[in-house]
């Protein structure tokens, strides 16, 4: 069986500065990967390649078996990739519902999916599936920091993904917290969608990864079974210096 | 309110509008009301993109001065009655709204605004040169003394009306649609519109084109208006600073911000252009500019609702 996403030789530079060389990895159907790497070692600049935000200048990246090189965001999406932002991104003036209308207009429905009769549920339903279904008519401001990724995690599974990229949707959160996004990111694995994490918590990135991915300095120094790869001389080296 | 429902209330209002102008029985008072009615289509075309979108444009005259000189090269070579002028003087400013749009659109906030504004310069300096739309001279268009036992300037008053109501119904229309969600999500956050599947680069495009286009419509009538058109009363900046001004003071957010704001400076302007001096005008707008981005940001609108 073929991939869901395959990632050969990928390259970026920004300017005479190198931010991803040669990087390499597959991921399945299914499958829930962790992406770590120090501050600056280019794991969200590979987000933003893989999902459109950037162009890389060499590699490939397929998605489903088609190649994605051309495509803009907004039709990557279209086609099942989907990604939540580092620091959340909503869109202020809308309520939360309206926040969600927007990835069901715009990249459910050109697929011939949601119905529009429906779409009103189908925010119900997100919402609630985050517990913020009570805030629905709430604008983006009123909410706390927990709620802010939340709604950015079900804004990125209204567009209903087949592999969700989520970008430190931990980052800064209580321990408590931390648990509750966990368990939320592993109910939506549960129901198909494949995840990508990347995170710093590595307390978080071992309870979820099947398999890890570490970048350093943009590239790829380990994959493979995550409790192997936390102890490789390399990985250690980077993050706690040799 | 469903679309249809809306559109007859607004041509009520229209014939009420129209019906009260005749009943003042002066015809300053088409004279006034046209340039507010004017006013209302700018301010609405301006509002589809600088207050849907978030893209501030200060070519308003550019767009508005295309429409007119369309007319007048129209006038010269044909003798199409003045709707079809309208449309074509509309497809003209349309079709640069579009050009500008694929060429600046990539350039955002303030570096769009100063693109639009730099945009307007070149096109004023082009029409200033070509001799056929009477150059610097200017160019003097001879209005017919009456249309269908109308009498022209309320035949103007009458088409501005129309197109007050057309433009309205667009703006109402775009907003409730998905259209319109797609121009908010680029307004609130452009790299989060895009990875949530609203291709924003078309989107821009549908929504400079359709603003470029109003403003063209609006502007196609003027020559008939003024009889005489020279590039400096086409052109001039009056149109881009109250144009921005109108939808800045009755709120952005809705279609009926713009309309209140034009109504209101509208009218306040003519007032005053009539009992004090004209030169005042534009000090009312600054002044008022300036009370309304300090006391109220959001507009009148937003003194209502949430």
């Amino acid at each position: 069986m073929t991939a869901l996403l395959q990632v050969q030789g990928l390259g970026k530079r920004f300017g005479g500065f190198v931010a991803l060389a040669d990087v390499s990895f597959d991921v399945a159907e299914g499958e829930r990967l962790g992406l770590i790497g120090p501050n600056g070692s280019g794991k969200s600049t590979l987000v933003n390649c893989l999902c459109g935000t950037l162009r890389n200048e060499s590699g490939e990246v397929r998605f489903a078996g088609q190649k994605l090189a051309g495509l803009n965001a907004h039709q990557r999406i279209r086609r099942g990739l989907a990604r939540s932002f580092q620091l959340p991104r909503p869109f202020g003036t809308m309520t939360l519902a309206e926040n969600l209308r927007v990835p069901i207009l715009y990249a459910v429905q050109p697929r011939g999916g949601a119905r529009v009769p429906d779409i009103a549920r189908r925010c119900t339903d997100l919402l609630g599936m985050v517990g913020l279904a009570d805030k629905a008519d709430r604008k983006p401001a009123d909410l706390t920091q927990i709620e802010m990724r939340k709604l950015e995690l079900a804004r990125a599974m209204a567009s209903e993904p087949r592999l969700l990229i989520a970008d430190e949707a931990m980052a800064g959160l209580s321990h408590q917290e931390v648990d509750e996004i966990l368990a939320l990111l592993l109910r939506l694995n549960a129901e198909g969608v494949t995840i990508i994490m990347i995170e710093h918590i590595m307390r978080a990135v071992l309870a979820f990864s099947q398999r890890l991915v570490v970048l350093v300095a943009g590239r790829k120094i380990a994959d493979g079974d995550p409790q192997a790869v936390v102890r490789e001389q390399a990985v250690v080296e980077a993050y706690l210096g040799s | 309110m469903r679309t249809a429902g809306f559109v007859v209330l607004l041509l009520v209002v229209a014939a009420a509008v129209f019906g009260a102008a005749r009943l003042v029985d002066n015809p300053y008072a088409f004279f006034a009301g046209y340039v507010v009615l004017q006013y209302i289509v700018l301010a609405t075309a301006w509002n589809i993109l600088g207050g849907y979108t978030g893209y501030v444009n200060f070519g308003t005259a550019a767009f508005f001065a295309l429409g007119a000189y369309s007319t007048v090269a129209l006038h010269k070579l044909t003798a199409l009655p003045l709707p079809a002028m309208m449309l074509a003087g509309g497809i003209v400013s349309g079709a640069v709204g579009l050009g500008t749009g694929y060429f600046t659109l990539r350039l955002r906030g303030t570096y769009f605004s100063i693109a639009t504004l730099a945009m307007a310069v070149v096109v004023q300096t082009l029409i200033t040169n070509w001799s056929f739309v009477g150059g610097s001279r200017g160019a003097y268009v001879v209005r017919p003394a009456e249309v269908m036992g109308l009498d022209y300037v309320q035949y103007l008053f009458l088409l501005m009306l129309l197109l007050a109501v057309a433009a309205v119904t667009i703006a109402r229309t775009i907003e409730r649609s998905r259209l319109g969600t797609g121009f908010a999500a680029i307004r609130d956050d452009e790299v989060a519109a895009e990875a949530n599947g609203v291709p924003t680069l078309r989107l821009k495009l549908v929504a400079t084109a359709l603003s470029g286009g109003l403003m063209g419509m609006a502007g196609a009538p003027l020559p008939y208006y003024v009889t005489y058109l020279d590039p400096a009363s086409g052109f001039s900046l009056s149109y881009a600073v109250n144009t921005i001004a109108m939808p800045l003071i009755g709120g952005t957010a809705s279609w009926i911000g713009p309309v209140i704001g034009a109504v209101l400076l509208g009218t306040l302007q003519q007032v005053a252009t009539v009992t004090i001096s004209s030169a005042l005008s534009l000090l009312i707008v600054g002044l008022l500019l300036v009370g309304f981005v300090v006391a109220a940001p959001r507009g009148i609108i937003g003194w209502f609702g949430k």
